[in-house]
């Protein structure tokens, strides 16, 4: 293992973090904030850590295989989150480590669950950062990397592929960097469009711009207790819609871009999760009806919340705690899904969704006639077997994941709705579960072991498993 | 710019290698998902499964805005059709690999024209040409032709009991005069651009240019000049010892070859009258011996198998044939093969992949860059440029001992107007000048890159 150039890139992301940590310490000083010196010491702080990583590296060889790239992700976004909660620490604003870890993971992962429970007492340039943590974990901080850096190898591929959601990844144009870049470029371009769109609204400045982040990364960090609740139905229309424009793969944004906007919108996997929203959103407006008593305001409450938690966004309009328990199980089951490969959003992916299914049905299919041959097809194209091996293991860690992080937290005194939906939010990226981590409560309760394991269980979920589970395996790193 | 590559197999992957490392935009085409999942493990480039005579795949490659279209698939027919698709979707240029004998012949040219083809590659005749080079100018181990031509570079290696070993370059200008320059040496897996005090070894693999009376003087005077091979024995009947024949009988060299199958043999006899077919297993040292492997000047060896040429040749080496060729295909055998001796090494996927390397370089030449053409030196681990200088730059008028070159960068010779020059420091560059830089690996893009 190229142990020097896993230490090498690190270091290089180390300092991206300084540079991006810029944005936020601009805000604070608009602002006048006491807070800036605190970006400033972890700023510094970052550059000198980085700075010292790449250059006892200085990497002979730099070749780097698939497992590097697994191991450089995981302890890339570990020590990212480590750095970026020092902000909170050092300005007092989140006394315990634990718990700005836990804010600061949260926001990298773009889950959105918070500890907080007084958030406009918070500083404006910690707000920022807070939700700008969702727009850079959103896209990846190492496709940053790509997109900035030149590509060192040909295998960075291992990298993007470690780091971008979704069963396969699939370039957009030859080149790495390019592709990098133009994922970056759309990602850009989308949340501007979202700012204009709020600022037409109404909406202040730095509401959008924060707002804009929180959509982007679908991440739903908000700075109002009430998350999305208190602003105007139109505000609350343009999120949805861009909610569901970041749960949909980038490669159909790209497509469009080129002009082949047959291919484009020919992607099954569009259609099926746009398929899932309506249907969910039907219902659940049918169902929350008598609550609301305005077919308007239950169309609107139900659209925004099953956008939020299919895209794993997590923002709320609604207390959908309080909402009849068949809309809060179809709320659960979404958390699931997750939105396109290739988007921002968490869960297990549409794709691999349908993949599943695919599977499923061929599988009975089998059994009834144990001769017959049967080929899974996905969007016209055969998929051979080892993906399918690879999306039916995939569920399989998942659900172990899933089960073993319920388990780690049982004995929190919070009741088995609250624990197991706390999990299925962090695991999805989503946000807010049910009960005591609820649309209106937070997870501060939790005992800092919970936190660290709900922490993992974020890590887990942005990063699809692998690359942390890989790290933390002995025979990653014995020389044999 | 953008490159389609259909097929990859042993060729189209180190076409694609080599073309990646250029910074081309690569679109790998195969119907193999394996190969291709390899391919974009390793280089920075697309794959794309399917079909390359599939007009929906060829457009999902973007075939329409491709500068170049280039065929490699193991299939003549295919590689045609994919060219003449591509070109009529809009590829600027296409090459195709035509392997066939058959299609070698004179219809090529209609062929070619038919179908729009920039270039056809015949990978088998192009290293049989190489070879033939080689076999004309024995000392040398590659020679390669730079503009005009009469400036050649040579890469040789100095033998064991070499007059040169333990001399530093300037002691061997001293002491042979003319207008010549070691530009660059290969010791082990390093390459040096030596300067003045570099001490050369035993066992060091030289390249020198100069012009071509220059080379054959200087080559007389080290002692190291043979004569050009009278005699060649060819190990396997392949495509490209036919072709090597028929160029070696063509000036009066007799040839011997040896081949295992009772068949080829047969149709070797009838293509090659004049030639000595020999039917028998090459790797049976009495069976060389007997055919006279002792008394013969050059021994070539063309099996399938790179292992078997490899050991083979030591074997001839060990038999003092002066000149021992062996064809290796893989790149990290070659290396291996030099250390255990063989001087001489011929890989025709890196002749092909080198020619249509250069071919991408003229056309980005067309677009912007200023390089004219690139030729790989000693094993690909350093590049010969030759540059037009056509604008105005600070580098022009000064003399060269003034520039401050970047490290292993040298000016290895100035063709002004069909004279060449072998530059020493008080020589300059004029506009209009064709510059030929020796590096290391840096890959420049403009003539002004090479200072600091």
């Amino acid at each position: 293992m190229n142990r020097r150039m896993i230490l090498h890139m690190v270091g290089q992301i180390v300092m991206l973090e300084a540079v991006l940590l810029m944005l936020p310490l601009t805000v604070s000083l608009i602002y006048g904030e006491k807070c800036v010196i605190s970006l400033a010491v972890t700023a510094i702080l970052a550059v000198t850590v980085g700075l010292v990583m790449t250059l006892i590296s200085r990497p002979g060889y730099r070749t780097i295989y698939a497992k590097e790239g697994f191991v450089i992700v995981a302890l890339a976004w570990l020590l990212m989150s480590a750095i970026g909660a020092l902000p909170f620490v050092i300005s007092g604003e989140i006394p315990s480590f634990i718990d700005a870890f836990f804010e600061t993971v949260s926001g990298f992962t773009t889950t959105g669950a918070s500890i907080l429970t007084d958030i406009e007492s918070m500083s404006r340039g910690l707000l920022f950062w807070r939700s700008f943590t969702h727009w850079i974990g959103g896209m990846g901080v190492l496709v940053l990397i790509m997109a900035i850096l030149p590509a060192d190898s040909g295998r960075s591929i291992h990298i993007m592929r470690a780091e971008v959601p979704g069963p396969s990844v699939g370039k957009l144009v030859p080149k790495i960097r390019s592709t990098a870049k133009i994922l970056y470029m759309i990602y850009i371009a989308l949340t501007g469009l979202e700012i204009v769109f709020l600022l037409c609204g109404g909406m202040p400045l730095f509401d959008s711009v924060v707002h804009a982040f929180g959509t982007a990364g679908t991440g739903g960090f908000g700075i109002k207790s009430d998350s999305i609740a208190g602003y105007s139905p139109y505000l609350q229309w343009v999120i949805t819609v861009f909610m569901l424009l970041f749960g949909l793969n980038f490669n159909v944004y790209f497509l469009i871009v080129i002009g082949r906007f047959r291919t484009a919108i020919k992607s099954s996997e569009m259609w099926c999760m746009l398929g899932i929203f309506a249907a969910s959103a039907t219902t659940i407006a049918v169902n929350i009806y008598p609550l609301c008593q305005n077919v308007e305001k239950a169309i609107r409450l139900s659209a925004f919340q099953v956008s939020s938690i299919l895209t794993t966004t997590g923002y709320a309009t609604a207390d959908f705690d309080l909402w009849p328990d068949l809309s809060k199980t179809i709320l659960f089951v979404l958390m699931f899904i997750g939105g396109c490969a290739g988007s921002t959003a968490g869960g297990l992916k549409v794709s691999r969704i349908i993949l599943l299914f695919k599977l499923m049905r061929r599988n009975l299919h089998n059994m009834l006639h144990p001769r017959s041959v049967g080929i899974v097809r996905f969007d016209g194209k055969r998929i051979d077997d080892k993906t399918l091996d690879n999306v039916s293991a995939y569920f399989a860690l998942y659900v172990g994941c899933f089960v073993a992080a319920i388990l780690l937290i049982s004995f929190e005194p919070f009741g088995f709705e609250s624990n197991v939906s706390a999990v299925a939010a962090c695991i999805n990226n989503v946000g807010p579960g049910f009960a005591a981590v609820g649309p209106t409560a937070c997870y501060a309760g939790y005992s800092w072991f919970s936190k660290l394991i709900l922490s993992m269980a974020m890590l887990i979920g942005r990063l699809e498993i692998y690359p942390i589970i890989l790290a933390l395996m002995p025979s990653t790193w014995i020389k044999k | 710019m953008k490159i389609i590559v259909a097929g990859c197999g042993k060729i189209g992957t180190t076409i694609i290698s080599q073309l990646a490392a250029e910074g081309h935009d690569v679109v790998a085409l195969d119907h193999n998902p394996s190969v291709l999942a390899e391919i974009t493990n390793i280089y920075d480039v697309m794959g794309l499964c399917g079909n390359c005579t599939n007009v929906e795949i060829l457009e999902e490659a973007g075939a329409e805005s491709a500068r170049l279209f280039v065929a490699a698939t193991g299939s003549d027919e295919l590689n045609m059709l994919a060219c003449f698709l591509a070109r009529r979707m809009g590829a600027h240029h296409s090459i195709a690999r035509i392997r066939n004998p058959e299609y070698n012949e004179r219809g090529l040219r209609f062929v070619r024209e038919q179908l729009n083809l920039s270039m056809s590659i015949n990978p088998d005749m192009l290293a049989a040409q190489e070879l033939f080079n080689i076999l004309k100018l024995p000392s040398a181990v590659k020679i390669e032709r730079f503009s005009g031509r009469n400036f050649e570079m040579i890469e040789m290696m100095l033998k064991p009991n070499s007059i040169l070993n333990g001399m530093t370059v300037i002691e061997m200008r001293n002491k042979y005069k003319g207008k010549y320059l070691i530009c660059v040496v290969q010791r082990g897996d390093d390459v040096y651009i030596p300067d003045g005090n570099f001490i050369l070894h035993s066992g060091d693999r030289i390249g020198l240019t100069a012009s071509s009376a220059e080379i054959q003087r200087l080559l007389r005077s080290l002692g190291v000049m043979q004569k050009q091979a009278r005699s060649v024995m060819i190990l396997g009947g392949s495509r490209t010892a036919v072709y090597l024949a028929r160029l070696l009988i063509n000036i009066g060299v007799s040839v011997k070859i040896i081949e295992q199958d009772a068949a080829v043999c047969r149709d070797l006899s009838e293509t090659l009258p004049k030639a000595v077919i020999v039917n028998g297993d090459g790797a049976q040292q009495e069976l060389l011996l007997e055919e006279g492997l002792r008394s013969t000047d050059a021994f070539i060896s063309l099996t399938g198998m790179d292992e078997e040429n490899i050991l083979i040749s030591i074997f001839a080496a060990s038999q003092n044939v002066p000149t021992v060729i062996s064809k290796v295909n893989r790149d990290e055998l070659a290396s291996m093969a030099g250390r255990l001796g063989i001087d001489c090494i011929v890989s025709p996927r890196k002749i092909v992949s080198d020619v249509l390397v250069r071919y991408a370089r003229a056309l980005q030449n067309s677009v912007g860059s200023n390089i004219e053409t690139l030729y790989n030196l000693m094993d690909g681990k350093a590049e010969a440029l030759e540059f037009n200088v056509k604008t105005e730059s600070p580098l022009l008028g000064v003399p060269l001992k003034a520039l401050s070159l970047k490290q292993n960068v040298l000016i290895a010779g100035i063709i002004r107007e069909r004279k060449t020059i072998i530059p020493d420091g008080d020589d300059v560059i004029q506009l209009g000048d064709r510059v030929v830089v020796l590096s290391t690996n840096q890959h420049f893009q403009d003539f002004t890159d090479i200072i600091k």
